[in-house]
């Protein structure tokens, strides 16, 4: 397999995932927006950016944060290049370019998507059609994981698939912790504010939670918990162990395959061992603001390695 | 013999002279007499659906932002009877063995400019001559691995070979597709009819490849070389990859290491045996030919001296295509044959002699002049299209520089009808069959490419001037 095609791979399915956690931060911010009792929300839509990690480029370009300006700029900017727009033509451009690792049902969905989405996002989305819009997007992401499921052969393609899907997950949800972690400190314990449940409730609908927190845990919502649902839990298919210990096990398939267990796989061990096999309360006393800091930092040292062990770029 | 445009009425495939239904389209004509227009309309529909999911598109060149387009599609199949391909392949096939023979001779003795029958300068002069090839001979001495042999019919049984493509030749991918496509939509005239398959063409080129390896080891690998995702022909590098089974490389993805060129992959450099290259000779080596390009791979052209690999097709085949040469084809073929050429050339002016210039000058509005080495459909002119601005504009172009043009008389090119919306209306088309050769032989896919001008009364069928393709038919019997 050629190093450039890992690398297209690896990016491809990144801009898929980072298209769909947008449409997720979009869809949950909007809800709250009109749910919420009082107020400017506004100001709100600036930590929304912050968490889809698009904020310092909007004050670059844009003057003053307002609801619609935010919107359009997370959708549809092309001089943002994390909008689900530019992800998206990212994402096909990407599959352009590795082709042939794909099969003909997992090209044609993406290239399905990237242009079901050009035609939705041609021009700014009005408040009524955004429901839809986010929805019919996330539907097309859905549709190229399930035909990668169900048609890709299970060799390094599929590897280097799964691993930039991982990496990706992990760093979106690391970064919505990372924005809203005081929300859950024990200082917030405060219980039974209504501002705090609008919080905490943003955090689990970002991540698509909401369903399987009240499935382990009812309606006790407790910020504790959530911390450590979003952290430590391995059934929760977007929580940091969970996107970790799909990346270990991707490279491992990797190192196993190539007969080599290249620097990369260590990293991605050490996550999973120096993190993730604490417990909440160990998080909490090392606080969790620095704690994901530093996911996030290996995250991202994590993701250099792996294009240098894998020849992405030479 | 030769028909001006006007004089006599075209020739269509499918309704002859005479308005009389020819036999090879009766069991169509039948089916789509039981057809509804407005369904067939959705069909048509259908097919361009398919063709944007597919991303079976091209690129448009000289334009700022990459825009991809899709070559529009007629579903009504060019049909083509067992008989007259059996014809057609013998004098494509005896075409090809002469080009190969022609290759190996110009590189090496150069016979034929010894018995007079090609100028000296001709070689020597022409552009497409690369010196760098001088003695060399190929793996397995095969020139053209891959050539497209463009034909064009004016009657009956009157066909001529337009032009020779013995570099590159593209749009076998619309071949495979526009099948797939039929298939899809109506697979009901497959069961009517009996049409021989194109399908193996992929399989057929890999085991073409893989023949003509130099030794090796184990089982030869090949990849394809495109100039990446911007190139007109993605689609088509990236799909035959795909089809074959086989790395799609770009230059930045190789390098010479030890003596071989080596692809990087996940796992370091792996040596490749035999590379389709879909790159100009002028971009393949910067070390070796133009020192700009970053498309090639530096000191592939020293691997290749050495036996090292091989590249398909061999650099200098240009010169065995080139529109001046062209005009020798019949010597050509006779001189390494020693039959006379089954398929017939155009005739041809070379501008670069004085009384063919003259000529040329004085029924520049009959003729259709072109660069000697042009391609596409640009840079030409068609003198009955063409305006008095037009015509005086290209004098001074053939004056000043006569050797870079040839002319022919514009040919009263076949119609084949295509689906509108007022019915079917016919249209000019040309055809590009496939030949593959390697030492086990030569292998023509049935059928081919057939371009389709879509305008009313055009004769340029290229799709960088609005041309279309169809299905093309070659029934079993």
């Amino acid at each position: 397999m050629l190093g450039k095609t890992a690398n297209g791979l690896y990016w491809m399915y990144r801009y898929l995932e980072r298209a769909e956690n947008t449409s997720r931060l979009v869809e949950t911010a909007q809800r709250i927006a009109l749910t919420r009792s009082s107020g400017n929300s506004d100001e709100e839509w600036g930590s929304v950016m912050q968490s889809a990690g698009v904020f310092e480029g909007y004050k670059a370009h844009r003057d003053g944060v307002t609801k619609d300006a935010a919107i359009d700029w997370m959708l549809r900017a092309p001089d943002n290049p994390s909008s689900m727009l530019s992800s998206i033509c990212a994402a096909r451009q990407n599959a352009r370019l590795v082709r042939t690792a794909l099969t003909h049902e997992v090209w044609e969905a993406v290239n399905g998507c990237y242009m079901s989405s050009r035609e939705a996002l041609a021009r700014r989305v009005g408040e009524r059609d955004l429901p839809g819009v986010l929805g019919d997007l996330r539907q097309r992401t859905a549709l190229v994981r399930g035909a990668t499921h169900g048609t890709m052969l299970r060799n390094d393609n599929f590897d280097f698939a799964r691993i930039g899907t991982f990496l990706e997950r992990a760093d979106n949800t690391a970064r919505i912790l990372d924005v809203k972690y005081y929300v859950l400190l024990p200082s917030a314990y405060s219980v039974g504010s209504s501002i705090d449940n609008v919080q905490w409730e943003t955090i689990l609908r970002a991540v698509s939670a909401r369903g399987g927190y009240r499935m382990v845990h009812g309606n006790q919502v407790s910020p504790r918990e959530i911390a450590r649902f979003l952290i430590l839990d391995q059934r929760m298919p977007r929580s940091l162990n969970f996107c970790a210990l799909k990346i270990r096990d991707n490279l491992n398939y990797l190192a196993s395959d190539y007969g080599v267990r290249p620097p990369s796989f260590r990293l991605a061990d050490g996550l999973v061992r120096r993190f993730l096999s604490h417990d909440i309360d160990a998080i909490f006393d090392f606080g969790l603001h620095e704690y994901v800091q530093n996911v996030l930092s290996a995250l991202g040292e994590l993701g250099r390695q792996i294009e240098i062990d894998y020849r992405f770029y030479e | 013999m030769f028909l001006a445009m006007g004089g006599i009425e075209t020739f269509d495939e499918m309704w002859g002279t005479r308005e009389e239904l020819r036999a090879p389209y009766k069991s169509f004509q039948t089916w789509l007499d039981g057809e509804d227009p407005a369904r067939l309309r959705a069909k048509q529909r259908e097919a361009e659906e398919v063709f944007r999911l597919t991303g079976i598109t091209f690129n448009v060149y000289g334009r700022a932002e990459a825009e991809e387009r899709l070559i529009p599609f007629d579903i009504i199949p060019r049909i083509i009877s067992g008989p007259e391909w059996q014809k057609l392949s013998r004098g494509i096939e005896q075409r090809v063995r002469a080009i190969n023979a022609f290759l190996y001779d110009i590189y090496h003795r150069q016979e034929i400019v010894k018995a007079g029958r090609i100028p000296e300068e001709m070689i020597s002069r022409n552009d497409a001559f690369l010196p760098q090839m001088i003695g060399v001979t190929p793996p397995g001495g095969i020139y053209t691995h891959i050539v497209g042999i463009d034909l064009v019919r004016t009657g009956d049984n009157q066909f001529f070979v337009l032009e020779d493509n013995a570099r590159t030749p593209s749009g076998v991918s619309y071949m495979l597709e526009n099948r797939e496509t039929m298939l899809q939509m109506f697979p009901e005239l497959f069961s009517q009819n009996r049409v021989k398959p194109v399908q193996n063409y992929p399989a057929d080129l890999r085991r073409s490849l893989a023949a003509c390896a130099p030794a090796t080891d184990g089982p030869p690998r090949v990849a394809v070389l495109t100039p990446g995702i911007y190139n007109s022909a993605y689609f088509e590098h990236a799909f035959l990859a795909d089809q074959m089974g086989v790395e799609l490389v770009e230059g930045h993805d190789l390098r010479v290491v030890d003596g071989r060129v080596a692809m990087r992959t996940t796992q370091g450099y792996q040596p490749i045996d035999v590379l389709y290259r879909r790159v100009d000779d002028d971009f393949l080596d910067p070390l070796n030919f133009n020192p700009e390009s970053a498309l090639g791979v530096p000191g592939i052209m020293d691997v290749y001296r050495a036996g090292g690999i091989t590249i398909a097709n061999a650099p200098g085949t240009g010169i065995a295509d080139d529109k001046a040469v062209y005009s020798y084809m019949p010597e050509i073929v006779e001189f390494y044959t020693g039959e006379k050429a089954i398929l017939e050339n155009v005739p041809t002016w070379r501008c670069s002699e004085p009384e063919a210039l003259a000529y040329v000058l004085d029924n520049l509005e009959d003729l259709v002049v072109k660069e000697v080495h042009g391609s596409g459909g640009y840079g030409m002119l068609i003198g009955p299209a063409a305006t008095r601005k037009d015509l005086a504009a290209f004098r001074r172009k053939l004056r000043a520089r006569p050797a870079n043009y040839i002319a022919q008389p514009t040919l009263s090119l076949s119609t084949v009808p295509i689906f509108t919306r007022a019915g079917l209306a016919p249209r000019h088309v040309d055809l590009r069959p496939f030949v593959l050769v390697s030492p086990e032989g030569i292998n023509i896919t049935p059928g081919g490419l057939t371009r389709v001008a879509l305008k009313k009364g055009s004769l340029v069928v290229n799709s960088s001037q609005g041309g279309g393709t169809k299905d093309t038919w070659v029934l079993e019997d």
